[in-house]
C-alpha cells in the first residue's frame, strides 16, 4: 500500500468510494499480442493503441466505451462551411510527461507528421481529406478540409490521430511521451509494459497508480496466469474454450461483448485464379460459417456477409447472399475452368480462430476440391509476406479498426482489390454530412464487396473479457483497439 | 538374447507399425473428415478413442500420426547413417591425418549444438514442413554415427584380419568397405534404433512448436499442442498422443536394450 497519497487524491478517492483506501491501486493487464513499436502513428498492429491510447497518448477526440466520439484534447469545436473547416479550441494547462506545454503548434506538427509523403502513418486515409492545418492562436487550431467532411471528429478519435510533441516525437516508438493520465515507465521486450499515473494530468485523474501490459501469447499460459492472479485482466481472452470454467468461478467476471474485428478469409484479388470473381464466389459458398464459429470459437461469434459489424446501425445482413451451399461453388469453379480442382495457400497467423479456424476452412474447401496448402506463421512473418509482401492466396485475419469498410477503396491494400466505383463511392462518403445519406452509401459498399466476394466472410469477434470480478470500469465492448484504463478501479 | 526385454519392445513397436501400415489402405475415419457437432467426444463404440476439438477420429489422426512420426524418424537414420558411417569409415582409414582431423573437428561443431536447437534453425530458415524436420533431424544424427563408426573402426584397424587384406594388397578405403563396415553392423542396428526413439522424441517435440509436419497432415506433437487448452475439458485429447509417443519411444528403447545384449559377443559371454 502506497503511503504518499496527496490531499486531493485521497478526496476525490473518497468521493468515488469510501473504502478505496483499502483496494489495490495497481492492475495487471494481459494481452496476447507484443506491440511492435509504441507509437501508434508509425504502425498499424492493433497491440500499440491497446497499450497506448487512452492511457499515454490522446487526440483531439476520442472514442468512448460505446463508440461515440467525446472531447479530449480539443475542449470543443465549432464546424464552419457545412463541414470544409472545423476549429478547435483546446484545453488550458495540458502538459506532455516531459513537461512540455500542448498547444495549437503540437496538433499542427502532429497531423502535418502524419500526413507527410514519407509518413509511416497506417491510417493516411483519416488525413486524405484534410487541405491543411492552421494555427490560430495557441489554444485555437483550424483544420481546413478540401472538401466538406463528415468523418473528421471520428477518424480524429482514431489512435492513429494521437497528439505528440515535436521535441519528443522521434522516440516515440520507444519512449512514448503524451498527454495521457498515464506515463510510460518501462518496456521490458518480449515480457511487458509498464505505466503509471500522472500526477500533473490536467483533466480528471485516475484511480490507478500504476498498471502492466503483460505479453502472453500461449493460450494455455494466459490460462495458468489468470487462474494464478498473475495477470488481473485479459480484456480479450485467447482461448475461448476456457470461458464456461472461467465464468464458473466466482474469482472471476467473464464479460461478451463485441468488438469491431471483422475476421475474414482474405483473398489476394490481384493474382490468379483468386482475380477471378467465379472463384471467390466459389469460395464464399464453400464456406460454412456455423461450423467455424463452433469449432473454432466455441460459439463465440456472429456471422457476418460483409465487412461491417453488424451491431453497427448501417449493418445490412448479407450471409444469405454467400450461404453455405457446397453445390453451387463446385459449379461455379468448373465454370471458372478449375473442374480438376486447385491448390491454394493459406497462411495462418498464431490466433486460435485463424489456426483452427484455418483447419476448417481447408477441410470446407477440400470437400469442393479446393486444395490447401496450410503454413503456420508468426505475426511478424504474417506482416512481413502477407500484409507489406502479399505473397498468399488465403489468409485468415481479424480486422479490429472502427469501421474499416474504407480499406476497400485502398487498391493496395493487401488484398489488393481495386473497385473504381467502390472508389468513387468512399470518397463521396468521406465528405458526405447527412447521417442518413451516410448510412445509405455504407449500405451499397457493404453491398458492393459482398457482390464482389472479395473476401470470404466470416464471423464477428466476439469481445471475450476475462477479469477478477473486483476490477471495475473496463469496457464491455472494443469499438476501437484500447485498453483504456482511464475508468479502472478496484472494488473492495 | 534378453527377451524380457525384446518381446515387450518388439510388441511395442509391431502395434505402432502395423497401425501406421493399416492407416495406408483403412482408417476408422477420415483424418480430414471434419465433424464438428460431435467434437471432443470420448470413448465410444463408433470413435474408440473419442474425437478431438474438430470432431476428427482420434485413433485415425493417432494411426497416421505413426506414420509420420516412424517415417520422419526412419529417414532421419538413413540420413545419419548414410553421411555418418562413410565419414567415420573414411577418417578411421585416414585416421591421424588432416583428413580425420576436418572430419572430426566438422562432428565436434555440430556436436556442439543443441540437436533440438539446429533442428528449430533449419526449420525457421526453410519454413516448417517434414521434409525440413527429416533434414533437420538427420543433420543431428549423422555426428553421432560419424563418431560411432571412426571409433570402432579403429580399434578394428589394429586387429589381424585387417593385417591380412592390408598384406594381400587391398587399398584402405575397400578395406574399410569390405571388412571394417560388416564388423559394425550390430553396434550400427543398435545405435540405429536408439537414434530412432530419438528422432520420434525430436519430430513431436517440432510439431509441438509448430516446425513439423503443417496441417492437415496429423502429428503426435501438433496433437498434444492443440489439446493443451483442453486438458481440463477433455483430458484425453492430451493423454492418447501422450501415450503413443511414450509407447513407442519405450518400445524402441527396450528392443534396442535387448539387440545390444544379444548382438553384443561381450556381454553374450559375460551372461
Amino acid at each position: 500500500m502506497k503511503l504518499h497519497y496527496s490531499i486531493p487524491a485521497l478526496l476525490v478517492a473518497g468521493l468515488v468510494s469510501t473504502t478505496a483506501i483499502a483496494a489495490r491501486t495497481d492492475v495487471t493487464i494481459g494481452m496476447a499480442l507484443e506491440p511492435p513499436n509504441l507509437d501508434p502513428t508509425g504502425g498499424a498492429a492493433a497491440a500499440i493503441d491497446e497499450v497506448v491510447y487512452a492511457n499515454i497518448y490522446e487526440g483531439l477526440t476520442r472514442f468512448a466505451p460505446d463508440g461515440s466520439v467525446l472531447p479530449a484534447l480539443a475542449k470543443e469545436w465549432t464546424i464552419e462551411n457545412d463541414g470544409a473547416r472545423y476549429v478547435f479550441s483546446l484545453n488550458e494547462g495540458v502538459t506532455f510527461h516531459d513537461g512540455a506545454q500542448f498547444t495549437a503548434d503540437d496538433v499542427k506538427f502532429s497531423f502535418d507528421r502524419a500526413m507527410a509523403e514519407d509518413s509511416t502513418n497506417a491510417q493516411k486515409v483519416l488525413f486524405a481529406n484534410i487541405e491543411n492545418v492552421e494555427v490560430v492562436d495557441e489554444l485555437t487550431v483550424a483544420v481546413n478540409m478540401k472538401q466538406a467532411d463528415g468523418s473528421l471528429l471520428f477518424n480524429l478519435a482514431w489512435g492513429d490521430a494521437i497528439i505528440l510533441d515535436e521535441a519528443s516525437a522521434t522516440d516515440a516508438a520507444t519512449n512514448p511521451v503524451g498527454t495521457g493520465p498515464f506515463t510510460f515507465v518501462d518496456w521490458v521486450q518480449g515480457d511487458r509494459v509498464e505505466i503509471a499515473k500522472n500526477p500533473d494530468y490536467w483533466g480528471e485523474p485516475v484511480q490507478l497508480e500504476s498498471a502492466t501490459f503483460k505479453f502472453i501469447s500461449e493460450p494455455t499460459a494466459a490460462f495458468a496466469a489468470i487462474m494464478a492472479g498473475d495477470v488481473d485482466v485479459f480484456t480479450n481472452y485467447p482461448a475461448p474454450e476456457n470461458l464456461p470454467q472461467l465464468d464458473a468461478d466466482p474469482r472471476f467476471s467473464v464479460v461478451l461483448g463485441s468488438t469491431e474485428g471483422e475476421t475474414i478469409l482474405s483473398m489476394n484479388n490481384a493474382s490468379a485464379p483468386l482475380n477471378d470473381l467465379r472463384v471467390r464466389q466459389a469460395i464464399s459458398h464453400a464456406i460454412n460459417r456455423d461450423e467455424i464459429i463452433d469449432g473454432a470459437m466455441f460459439g463465440y461469434g456472429t456471422p457476418i456477409g460483409t465487412h461491417f459489424a453488424p451491431h453497427n446501425p448501417a449493418y445490412v445482413d448479407l450471409t444469405a447472399q454467400s450461404n453455405f451451399d457446397p453445390e453451387k461453388a463446385k459449379a461455379l469453379l468448373v465454370e471458372a475452368g478449375f473442374s480438376e480442382g486447385l491448390t491454394l495457400s493459406l497462411k495462418l497467423p498464431p490466433p486460435s480462430y485463424a489456426r483452427r479456424g484455418g483447419e476448417i476452412i481447408a477441410a470446407q474447401l477440400r470437400d469442393v476440391g479446393i486444395d490447401t496448402d496450410i503454413e503456420n506463421v508468426e505475426w511478424a512473418q504474417w506482416i512481413e509476406q502477407v500484409f507489406k509482401g502479399r505473397d498468399f492466396d488465403l489468409t485468415i485475419v481479424s480486422h479490429t479498426e472502427p469501421m474499416d469498410i474504407g480499406v476497400y477503396a485502398n487498391p493496395d491494400y493487401y488484398f489488393q482489390y481495386d473497385n473504381a466505383e467502390l472508389q468513387e463511392l468512399m470518397a463521396a462518403f468521406s465528405v458526405e454530412t447527412d447521417t442518413a445519406k451516410r448510412d445509405e452509401m455504407l449500405s451499397n459498399a457493404q453491398q458492393i464487396i459482398a457482390d464482389d466476394y472479395v473476401n470470404g466472410y466470416l464471423f464477428q469477434l466476439a469481445k471475450t473479457g476475462v477479469a477478477n470480478s473486483k476490477l471495475k470500469g473496463l469496457w464491455a465492448n472494443a469499438p476501437t483497439q484500447a485498453n483504456d484504463l482511464t475508468g479502472v478501479y478496484w472494488e473492495d | 538374447m534378453n527377451w524380457r526385454s525384446v518381446v515387450p519392445g518388439a510388441f511395442l513397436l509391431v502395434v505402432v507399425i502395423v497401425g501406421a501400415l493399416c492407416s495406408f489402405i483403412w482408417t476408422p475415419f477420415d483424418v480430414a473428415g471434419l465433424d464438428i457437432r460431435n467434437k471432443m467426444q470420448t470413448s465410444s463404440a463408433i470413435h474408440w478413442l473419442g474425437t478431438d476439438h474438430l470432431g476428427r477420429d482420434i485413433l485415425s489422426m493417432l494411426m497416421v500420426g505413426a506414420r509420420t512420426s516412424l517415417a520422419v524418424a526412419l529417414v532421419a537414420v538413413f540420413i545419419g547413417m548414410g553421411v555418418g558411417v562413410p565419414l567415420g569409415l573414411f577418417a578411421a582409414a585416414r585416421r591421424n591425418s588432416w583428413v580425420d582431423e576436418l572430419i572430426m573437428r566438422g562432428n565436434d561443431l555440430v556436436f556442439a549444438f543443441p540437436a533440438l536447437l539446429i533442428a528449430i534453425m533449419i526449420t525457421a530458415v526453410f519454413g516448417p514442413s517434414a521434409i525440413n524436420a527429416i533434414i533437420a533431424i538427420g543433420i543431428f544424427n549423422i555426428p553421432v554415427f560419424a563418431r560411432l563408426t571412426r571409433g570402432a573402426a579403429m580399434s578394428l584397424w589394429t586387429r589381424e584380419f585387417i593385417m591380412a587384406a592390408r598384406v594381400a594388397g587391398k587399398g584402405e578405403l575397400r578395406i574399410s568397405y569390405e571388412h571394417v563396415l560388416p564388423n559394425l553392423t550390430n553396434l550400427l542396428i543398435v545405435q540405429g534404433t536408439i537414434q530412432f526413439s530419438l528422432g520420434i522424441l525430436a519430430e513431436a517435440g517440432l510439431s509441438y512448436i509448430g516446425l513439423g509436419a503443417q496441417p492437415p497432415i496429423p502429428s503426435w506433437g501438433r496433437m498434444l499442442a492443440e489439446s493443451q487448452t483442453l486438458i481440463t475439458l477433455a483430458p484425453h485429447l492430451a493423454l492418447y498422443p501422450g501415450l503413443a509417443i511414450v509407447f513407442t519411444v519405450l518400445g524402441l528403447n527396450l528392443l534396442g536394450d535387448g539387440l545390444r545384449d544379444w548382438l553384443d559377443p561381450r556381454l553374450r559371454r559375460e551372461r
